[in-house]
């Protein structure tokens, strides 16, 4: 019920029009929905809302550390932080480990992730459609509203192309 | 050693409840299994039928990589100890994530569990299969099923 609800929500919110695994086409903007608030903490117990990056492009990532599929495209996060940021864009992984920061934070910094990263949890995912599967991932334009959505592991330039495209505009 | 199959039990035998509502994809289904009359002073084995939905893996008991969840099956029960729980033999399987091969199993497989009785008469030994699935592009979250299993010791 939770995958269905994800993906009616999903559709709702990009109206991409295309099943799990496909190339999900950039929104226009008049047709985006506002992202929805969340405030998580980080591993120092800092609180972020997805608010705080207003203004920039956002690639928010939902994630795990057991996601095989997840731990290919975070290396291309790296590279996509460092490279766009001064474009205003920023990554944000949020990650659905059950047992959070214990074993989020060993992983994080032994791939040197260069992005924000918290820790979510069942009501942020359910604002989201309920995350059933990862990743998933939206690029969130500059004014909060919701351009495109993944789900399921995609290729590098899908996501650098729809992070240009956002940017663009 | 002894290991009697109780067909009566069979249809009735296991509960199955989804013990993690937050995740709702069922692509693991746990098959009835057959009841099992144990002698007292005597082990007698119980197996648990798997059948996942194609396309889809889990991680074996022993994942090759230490982030990832492991299939896991515990009992409980006041009535009879368990002796082992005996996993098959995983398959080491390359996937377009994957860097090197996983340790996973997929399609149908058996988990055998060997119980000591403790004390004579019927009772219900509870477990809880953890697992973790995935498919080429997307992983599961952890899900938890709870098996209900009744017991008759002689």
């Amino acid at each position: 019920m939770r995958l269905i609800t994800a993906m009616v929500v999903g559709l709702g919110l990009i109206s991409c029009g295309s099943a799990p695994h496909a190339r999900a086409a950039v929104k226009p903007a008049k047709e985006r929905k506002k992202a929805p608030e969340f405030s998580l903490k980080d591993s120092t117990g800092k609180a972020l809302k997805l608010s705080d990056l207003k203004g920039k492009v956002v690639l928010l990532n939902f994630w795990a550390t057991w996601c095989g599929p997840c731990k290919i495209e975070i290396p291309w996060f790296i590279e996509f932080e460092q490279k766009y940021k001064d474009k205003g864009f920023a990554v944000l992984g949020v990650s659905m480990d059950e047992d959070g920061w214990k074993d989020v934070k060993p992983y994080v910094e032994s791939k040197k992730i260069n992005y924000r990263v918290v820790v979510g949890d069942d009501t942020t995912a359910t604002l989201y459609g309920g995350v059933d599967s990862l990743p998933t991932t939206f690029i969130v334009d500059r004014d909060g509203k919701i351009a495109a959505v993944h789900v399921g592991l995609v290729s590098k330039s899908d996501y650098a192309s729809d992070i240009e495209q956002v940017l663009a505009k | 050693m002894l290991v009697t199959l109780n067909k009566f039990w069979r249809s009735s035998a296991v509960v199955l409840l989804a013990a993690t509502p937050a995740f709702a994809q069922n692509v693991l289904t746990v098959l009835p299994p057959e009841s099992t009359s144990i002698k007292l002073g005597q082990t007698g084995e119980a197996k648990v039928h798997l059948k996942l939905r194609s396309g889809y893996h889990v991680n074996s008991n022993k994942p090759a990589d230490e982030f990832l969840i492991p299939l896991k099956l515990t009992w409980t029960s006041t009535a009879v100890e368990t002796v082992s729980v005996e996993y098959p033999k995983p398959a080491m399987e390359k996937y377009q994530f994957s860097e090197k091969p996983l340790s996973v199993y997929s399609g149908e497989f058996d988990i055998a569990t060997k119980f000591k009785p403790i004390a004579r008469g019927m009772t219900t030994v509870s477990g809880k299969l953890r697992y973790q699935a995935c498919n080429d592009t997307m992983c599961l979250p952890p899900k938890t099923i709870e098996i209900q299993l009744p017991i008759n010791v002689e």
